[in-house]
């Protein structure tokens, strides 16, 4: 039979909040975030000619694929919970229609699937335009940011569903019945119950797919978004100096995926919980 | 006295399983039923068909006057019937005190206040005020289960359901949590108990129902059930368990 074990009590746990104790470890992965920085900042003002120009010319981009990259993470969030959500209906119509939209998603390359986003998509909406005489529809101008912003989070919102079924059945049936026999709907339990113990679960593969979708991001240089891949390219086709263009870029990716993976690893240890 | 719960020809499979096979039963307000039998003979499933966490397929449930096969709003319904689970099932993001006062507010719609007042009033009347701001996996089997008891109890209902709710928790634990059960009966509060704790039913129940197979076979007073079982496998069941 069954039996629970009595956890050992130390009479100070009793008071204690999870995750509000004091820092008493620092996290030493910070001092690699900090050197890459040193390094482009040492690069910069040691030889300012070229990496101080690159940085100029470049920063741009670099606030694009930021802010691509934080933007589209906002939609995939929630286009992931409604996927996985979608995943686990009961309703076999919604749970086929998830299904498919993650099986199609998943079996097509990001690039190929963000080419077809920006050089098909319009014209499938023009040609519904003019069959339709929708004016609007049929003079349809693309937007390449608009565009590659739908493609990754298509793309990536199918992937996050995967995260969020796996992270929902991962929570015992049990929580779901009691707040069910206590009286809440579905949604009640779900938002209340189930979601906030499963974002803890699901915490360091959502901050994994965040790094991915940020270098993924430099895909979209293709697709006439003047990302920090395409600034670099465009800088590099007038001054022929790949060595020092590259290296940069690839310097200014990985101190942002450095950075991004300390702040997962820190927001894990404040939403931490005993189990 | 009225029924409050009205149980008649119910049937309920379980792929090719056929877990109750026409169970009735009535039970009274104010009554405290223990179902007792071997396992898989279906009491749990009975009970959890009293709430409607387990369909069931054919027969009719009614319950504080409500038909629960075609119950408009069954959150209506649970909201009026506690439930205690034999794994505690509490809420483990949450403090003590949060488990309680979560359904008050976004189920009966309390203010904070009041919440946290009925929240408090009911951890001293189970015994453990002093835990409100632990987490669940800060307390013993036994402090669990019986925050599990006032969190139910938080809603008011006029119905508690208890699934085995002694089989999970250390010999040493079982005593408290019997206490609190022991107090609600007093009460007057509609109990309906799965047990294999047969002191319990001694003391508590006005009625034993015996079940095995999906069947009730045989219901009784304590005193006549546990002196003078009339059915062989109530015997066969009852030697066992009484010589442990």
């Amino acid at each position: 039979m069954f039996t629970r074990r009595e956890p050992k009590i130390d009479e100070t746990e009793l008071t204690h909040i999870p995750g509000a104790e004091p820092q008493s470890r620092m996290d030493v992965w910070w001092w690699l975030v900090a050197l890459v920085v040193v390094i482009i900042v040492g690069l910069a003002v040691a030889m300012p000619d070229p990496y101080w120009r690159i940085l100029k010319f470049v920063q741009d981009g670099l606030w694009i694929t930021v802010v691509l990259t934080v933007v589209s993470f906002v939609f995939v969030l929630v286009l992931g919970m409604l996927g996985g959500l979608g995943r686990l209906s009961k309703n076999n119509a919604i749970h086929g229609l998830t299904t498919l939209y993650v099986e199609i998603v998943r079996g097509v390359p990001l690039l190929v699937q963000l080419i077809w986003w920006y050089f098909a998509f319009p014209v499938i909406i023009q040609t519904i335009g003019k069959w339709t005489g929708i004016s609007a529809l049929a003079g349809y101008q693309s937007n390449a940011i608009v565009l590659a912003i739908i493609g990754l989070v298509v793309c990536y919102g199918a992937y996050m569903s995967e995260i969020y079924r796996a992270g929902i059945q991962s929570i015992p049936k049990g929580q779901m019945e009691a707040a069910r026999s206590l009286g809440m709907t579905y949604f009640q339990a779900m938002r209340h119950i189930i979601l906030p113990q499963a974002i803890r679960v699901i915490l360091p593969p959502v901050g994994n797919e965040f790094i991915a979708l940020l270098k993924d991001s430099s895909l979209v240089s293709v697709v006439a978004v003047a990302d920090l891949t395409r600034r670099g390219r465009e800088f590099m086709s007038t001054h022929f100096n790949p060595i020092e263009v590259w290296t940069m870029v690839a310097l200014l990716y990985l101190v942002m995926t450095l950075f991004s993976a300390r702040l997962v690893t820190f927001i894990e240890r404040k939403t931490k919980f005993e189990r | 006295m009225e029924h409050i719960i009205h149980i008649e020809e119910v049937h309920k499979h379980f792929g090719r399983v056929h877990a109750l096979r026409g169970v009735s039963l009535r039970v009274k307000k104010g009554e405290v039923v223990v179902i007792v039998g071997p396992s898989g003979s279906g009491k749990s499933t009975l009970l959890r068909c009293i709430n409607r966490l387990e369909e069931f397929d054919k027969g009719r449930i009614i319950v504080d006057d409500i038909h629960l096969d075609n119950a408009q709003n069954i959150n209506t319904v649970r909201r009026e019937i506690g439930m205690v689970f034999q794994s505690f099932n509490l809420f483990s993001h949450m403090t003590v005190l949060d488990n309680l006062m979560l359904a008050q507010r976004v189920v009966r719609g309390r203010t904070r206040t009041e919440a946290k007042q009925i929240a408090m009033d009911l951890l001293k009347k189970v015994g453990i005020p002093e835990k409100a701001n632990a987490f669940p996996a800060q307390l013993s089997g036994g402090q669990q289960q019986r925050v599990a008891i006032a969190r139910a109890l938080a809603m008011n209902p006029n119905i508690m359901l208890f699934d085995e709710p002694t089989s999970a928790l250390d010999p040493e634990m079982i005593k408290e949590v019997l206490d609190v059960m022991l107090a609600l009966t007093k009460e007057g509060m509609t109990m309906v108990v799965v047990s294999h704790e047969m002191g319990f039913a001694r003391a508590a129940a006005n009625r034993i129902i015996f079940m095995d197979e999906g069947q009730i076979i045989e219901e009784a007073s304590p005193d006549e059930l546990f002196s003078n079982p009339r059915h062989e496998r109530t015997k066969a069941f009852l030697s066992k368990v009484l010589q442990i």
